[in-house]
């Protein structure tokens, strides 16, 4: 009775991750088979890799790939940086004008660049930085959740190390570098993993300001090629492409799950 | 002094970032709304409150705030329901609430790009997926991108899959963070099943509740990457959401004088959503 109580109580659940699945499942089967005229759950064609062959050679996806990497690694290398200088001053260091940070801070957490476009268009126009890859990124550079969430792990580390280091005649560098730096090193993880898949997914600003191959990421170079196929046979084709623009962030997911869902859960700020 | 300057130091590469696309172009924005500025005009012209009349007569400016609100609550109130079902589903170790955690959380870290390209054929007149299951029980063809009533449902559907495991993941967190000896004194109070998540869970879970619900209006506000692939704000503007309003008046029309107002307003929007968690939070971090 307990038993078939307890496989009962699965039952729901299962359902659910079925009709969770169905999407990606759906994407795989159709980008690894020949096209066929209705959308079928299941295969009904041969395997066949020519949909990734075809989508690979018609869309410049490597230089999309070499974008959207260039992108997302310079990014996070600024943000750790400024961020880590940033956070060392607030949790650190006693100094006027700390309200004030604290305000723009919070306002940039609340306002989220994706509202900013058309001013922020502007600023990029006025800088001649329109399709470039420095255009996309130089918004995020300074990154209050970085910033946030360091403060947060600086502060828990105790200022006796701190002034024991001064006393040894230890530069802020030094300090920052030995004492902080790897006392925080699951605070830097979360915040990689939130920048990283963030910028591997971002869209809108990248749309707008690029306007060349040489230039876009690999989410606009989909949607480019998406929205020239929404036919029927072409399923197969934009499937094949999604599936290679999704490939490495779905694989890293699979294997490091525990660690994604830890540091996104750090992406709301909660204390 | 000496420390007011180093932090200052330090501070000043993250902060002038931040001045310049976060602060700067709020106050430009502002500044902009106020003035009649649009494609061609060499200088912006001074017009008061003239941009913000213009929207409170315009019968698609109200269109729009009726669609955003609209989908903020036929995706909030599931997204919660959904997210707290799939949290205490998850909420315990073992080898099968392992696989389903990853199924269930896997669509958060898709691009909505993705996304939206894989449910645009799902939502493909007759031979979509979802025409093919309304056909199969003699509803359809439903062809549901394309009806106006039915349009915002349908990306309701969509993002509701997509954000269920990130609410979830809150909810997961302050289902962890409960003590075990509230939960195992109820258990010998004789609380179990719907009582114990009536009487002990559910006024446990009040705060994440409240800072999940400002988290998904927040990204339900700024949401706008699916319209763009999906439906391009049709049939007759029945999707189109405030931010894919301001994408389309700024960089479409190039009214920047209209769209900078349109910004203050979604601006606003946040801020209202926002605020009152953080001044909460803003006391506690402070004064820490």
């Amino acid at each position: 009775m307990d038993k078939l109580k307890k496989s009962l109580f699965w039952i729901l659940p299962s359902l659910l991750a079925l009709v969770w699945a169905i999407p990606l499942f759906w994407m795989i089967v159709t980008a690894f088979t020949n096209p066929t005229y209705r959308m079928t759950l299941f295969p009904s064609t041969g395997f066949t890799l020519d949909n990734l062959r075809y989508v690979w050679e018609a869309v410049p996806f490597d230089a999309y790939y070499k974008n959207t990497i260039f992108i997302v690694v310079v990014t996070f290398c600024v943000q750790f940086v400024l961020s880590t200088l940033a956070a060392y001053a607030l949790a650190v260091l006693d100094f006027k004008g700390q309200l004030l940070v604290y305000v723009i801070i919070f306002l940039q957490i609340i306002i989220p660049n994706d509202v900013l476009i058309i001013p922020n268009y502007m600023t990029i126009s006025d800088l001649g930085l329109v399709d470039t890859k420095l255009g996309i990124m130089i918004p995020f550079f300074g990154s209050a959740l970085a910033i946030f969430l360091l403060r947060q792990t600086f502060k828990s580390i105790p200022k006796s190390l701190t002034e024991a280091a001064i006393l040894d005649g230890a530069s802020i560098w030094t300090i920052i570098w030995k004492i902080y730096m790897p006392n925080a090193k699951s605070a830097y993880l979360s915040f990689a993993v939130i920048s990283i898949s963030y910028h591997w997914n971002n869209y809108l600003w990248p749309l707008i300001v690029t306007n060349s191959v040489e230039n876009r990421p690999l989410t606009v170079g989909l949607a480019i090629f998406a929205k020239s196929k929404e036919a029927n046979m072409q399923w197969a084709n934009v499937t094949a492409a999604t599936f290679l623009i999704i490939l490495p962030l779905l694989v890293a997911f699979f294997i490091f799950q525990r660690q994604f869902i830890e540091s996104l859960t750090h992406s709301g700020v909660k204390e | 002094m000496k420390n007011n300057l180093t932090a200052w130091g330090l501070m000043l590469p993250a902060l002038s970032f931040i001045l310049l696309f976060t602060v700067f172009p709020i106050i430009r924005s502002i500044y902009l709304s106020v003035m009649d500025f649009r494609f061609g005009m060499a200088e912006p012209r001074f017009i008061g409150l003239g941009n913000y009349v213009r929207l409170f007569h315009s019968d698609l400016f109200w269109k729009v705030m009726g669609n955003t609100l609209f989908f903020a609550l036929i995706t909030l109130v599931p997204a919660l329901l959904i997210g707290l079902g799939l949290a205490l589903i998850v909420n315990k170790k073992s080898k099968i609430t392992g696989t389903l955690r990853t199924i269930y959380f896997y669509p958060v870290i898709l691009p909505m790009v993705a996304a939206a390209s894989i449910w645009m054929f799902i939502y493909m007149a007759n031979n979509g997926l979802w025409d093919q299951i309304a056909r199969f029980i003699h509803m359809g063809p439903t062809d549901v991108l394309s009806r106006q009533e039915s349009v915002l449902p349908a990306l309701a559907v969509m993002y509701v899959w997509k954000e269920a495991g990130y609410v979830m993941i809150f909810f997961l967190s302050g289902l962890q963070s409960i003590s075990p000896d509230i939960l195992e004194s109820a258990r010998l109070d004789g609380a179990t099943g719907w009582k114990l998540f009536r009487h002990i869970l559910f006024p446990l879970l009040g705060p994440t509740f409240l800072f999940i619900s400002t988290v998904e209006l927040t990204n339900v506000f700024k949401l706008v990457d699916h319209i763009i692939i999906m439906t391009e704000g049709a049939p007759n503007n029945a999707s189109t959401m405030l931010l894919y309003y301001i994408y389309q008046t700024g960089f479409t029309h190039f009214d920047y004088g209209l769209s900078s107002a349109l910004t203050v307003i979604l601006l606003v929007m946040l801020l209202v959503v926002a605020l009152p968690r953080f001044i909460a939070q803003d006391k506690k971090t402070y004064y820490n």
